[in-house]
């Protein structure tokens, strides 16, 4: 499988899983949207050496997999490119910042440490709660969801396209580079020759048929916007759901837990 | 270049949307003058496969790696500045969303850092000037030479100035501790040869087009008179110049030489840059008195002003109780599953 179908796969992938049914699908979009915002914005805003306030963030996402039946490893298993990255950044504090900070059992912990700790866990933190709003939450139903919050109706109209023309285009261009790689074997990538002619002769199809698209577009009675399907009313649960989780996420933000805990069993 | 959300102060991160929205609402509000609907398809399709198109591998000649397209330089130069801008809005969205790649609070700063620049500073200050200038002559062959020009030195600097960015941003944010001429260094030289190797291949698709259609692309004119033939030697020749003139310029500033980027941002406190900057020598580093600075300016602006960062810089658990509560927690999370696992099994019979 080349880099282009394993996208295409990754793709196929979320819009199977958000088309599942659970207690967290059936949430109005608009809910899910804020509540995740809400959550990302909360768990940046934690103090670099704030580890032990920050870990209870993390029944949030464990309880949304639990109840909506979204594999923890589905996750783990597309961000295995991205966690690499966001850890290396954190990688070099533990140089820099040597001061002891706490003693586990003898063993000094420098600050460095823990503010390396506490962005990866903070990196995970933001990555699974976004996962989970694409997984339990189709394209369609945040496009709906952007256009109520007022999002611009062209941007939101030009992102479902995009999306829908990221299936077609990547799998015309899997095949082509398949095709390719079969004519040139031990070749690692396009070779010098063909560096315009290969993407530019697809690039000038597809804006010829763009037009052509256009067109039928018009004759199906298009009009500037799309009507969406109709998304249900934002009933009460819903509101109840989102201003929990604000509340929620704000009394762990400013109620150490993890202390709390701590302080009932050590003295 | 895609930054994470774990990269960013809640501050930073809404700056950088409020910036990206604004450029974004400009954009709408131009092409909704433009009126021209039909452009919504073509922009979708053309994003499409930039998205797409970025995941092929081109050979770089000589070397055993391979390199990318630069999506902004592309699509401004087919789209125009405005719908280019939009279209990387989208790609970047799609990204985020459904392959992590840049997190959901940092969006407006990776728009600003790759969209923005690649958009709007590489087409108002470099596509445009170098296609209309009269620069390499007349004709067809000096139309193909501006063409491989702009785009290099398009890519070069849009991505230096995104890099530059990433470093602002995270630096501000103080969540690194590596200090900020360190980042620099590591960050300019890296993206130095990522834009050169981008530049070339956004250069040869754009040429490809200019020799089939070229009243696709922005400010090209259609039917250039013909004479001034050049080689496609030559070109390349010119490119190499350029390319080389920027790219050591570039490097001498910001790579080989990080003090010398200190010194423009630090040196010079006594005609009061380093005020106008906001940050100050000290601020560098292990100690990171930016990163207090952007606790305070955070403290200021941040949505959550009353759970301010006073104590942040506290240590977590001098005591033990703190590691004790985190254990728990994760044993919370563990029972969590466990009852979730519970509960489907009893479900599914």
């Amino acid at each position: 499988m080349n880099k282009m179908e394993k996208a295409l796969h990754e793709l196929s992938e979320m819009d199977d899983l958000a088309a599942q049914d659970s207690p967290v699908h059936r949430l109005h979009p608009t809910a899910k949207l804020l509540s995740t915002i809400a959550y990302i914005a909360v768990v940046v805003s934690f103090g670099k050496y704030q580890l032990g306030a920050l870990a209870p963030m993390l029944l949030w996402p464990v309880l949304l997999f639990q109840v909506s039946g979204v594999s923890v490893r589905t996750c783990f298993y597309k961000l295995r490119i991205v966690l690499p990255l966001v850890m290396a950044v954190g990688l070099f504090n533990p140089f820099y910042d040597r001061a002891p900070m706490l003693y586990l059992g003898g063993v000094a912990v420098s600050g460095g440490v823990v503010s390396m700790l506490t962005l990866m866990l903070k990196g995970l933190l933001c990555l699974m709660a976004s996962f989970l709003l694409m997984a339990t939450t189709g394209i369609d139903s945040l496009c709906a969801s952007l256009r109520r919050l007022h999002v611009p109706g062209m941007l939101v109209t030009l992102l479902l396209l995009t999306y829908r023309y990221v299936g077609v285009m990547t799998e015309e261009l899997a095949v082509m580079t398949d095709a390719y790689h079969l004519r040139a074997p031990g070749q690692k990538g396009i070779h010098v020759s063909a560096w315009g002619s290969f993407l530019g002769q697809l690039l000038l199809r597809s804006m010829d048929r763009a037009q052509e698209l256009y067109g039928s577009m018009l004759l199906r009675g298009y009009h500037e916007h799309f009507h969406y399907a109709p998304v249900r009313p934002f009933a009460l649960p819903d509101g109840v759901y989102t201003l929990g989780c604000a509340l929620v996420f704000l009394l762990l933000r400013r109620v150490d837990i993890s202390q709390l805990l701590g302080s009932l069993l050590v003295r | 270049m895609h930054m994470a959300d774990a990269l960013l102060a809640p501050a930073v991160a809404a700056t950088m949307y409020v910036a990206s929205g604004a450029a974004a609402g400009v954009s709408i509000h131009k092409l909704r003058k433009d009126d021209e609907p039909q452009k919504l398809p073509v922009m979708a399709v053309t994003a499409a496969l930039v998205f797409a198109g970025q995941m092929i591998n081109y050979t770089i000649p000589g070397t055993g790696s391979s390199g990318h397209m630069c999506g902004g330089m592309l699509l401004s130069a087919l789209l125009g500045p405005q719908a280019g801008f939009l279209s990387m809005i989208v790609i970047l969205a799609i990204q985020c969303l459904f392959f992590a790649d840049g997190g959901l609070m940092a969006l407006g700063a990776n728009i600003w850092n790759m969209a923005f620049y690649g958009c709007f500073v590489g087409y108002y200050l470099i596509w445009r000037p170098i296609i209309r200038s009269g620069l390499f002559g007349e004709g067809k062959g000096a139309e193909r030479a501006r063409i491989i020009a702009a785009s290099v030195i398009g890519c070069v600097v849009t991505l230096q100035l995104g890099a530059f960015s990433v470093v602002l941003e995270t630096s501000l944010s103080g969540i690194t501790e590596l200090p900020f001429g360190a980042f620099v260094a590591l960050m300019q030289p890296i993206h130095l040869a990522i834009g050169l190797v981008e530049g070339l291949v956004t250069a040869a698709v754009l040429l490809f087009v200019y020799e089939s259609r070229p009243e696709l692309l922005q400010d090209v004119q259609a039917e250039p008179g013909e004479g001034g033939k050049r080689s496609f030697a030559s070109v390349i020749a010119v490119l190499a110049v350029v390319a080389l003139l920027v790219g050591g310029g570039l490097s001498l500033l910001a790579s080989s030489n990080p003090d010398g980027l200190e010194w423009a941002l630090f040196g010079n406190a006594e005609e009061g840059y380093s005020e106008n900057m906001g940050l100050d020598e000290e601020s560098f580093g292990i100690e990171s008195a930016a990163a207090e600075k952007a606790g305070a300016i955070q403290e200021a602006t941040s949505f959550l002003p009353d759970y301010a960062f006073a104590d942040s810089d506290t240590p977590v658990g001098t005591t033990v109780s703190g590691v004790v509560g985190s254990a728990l927690v994760a044993l919370v999370a563990v029972l969590i599953s466990l009852a979730g696992g519970f509960f489907r099994r009893k479900k599914n019979g």
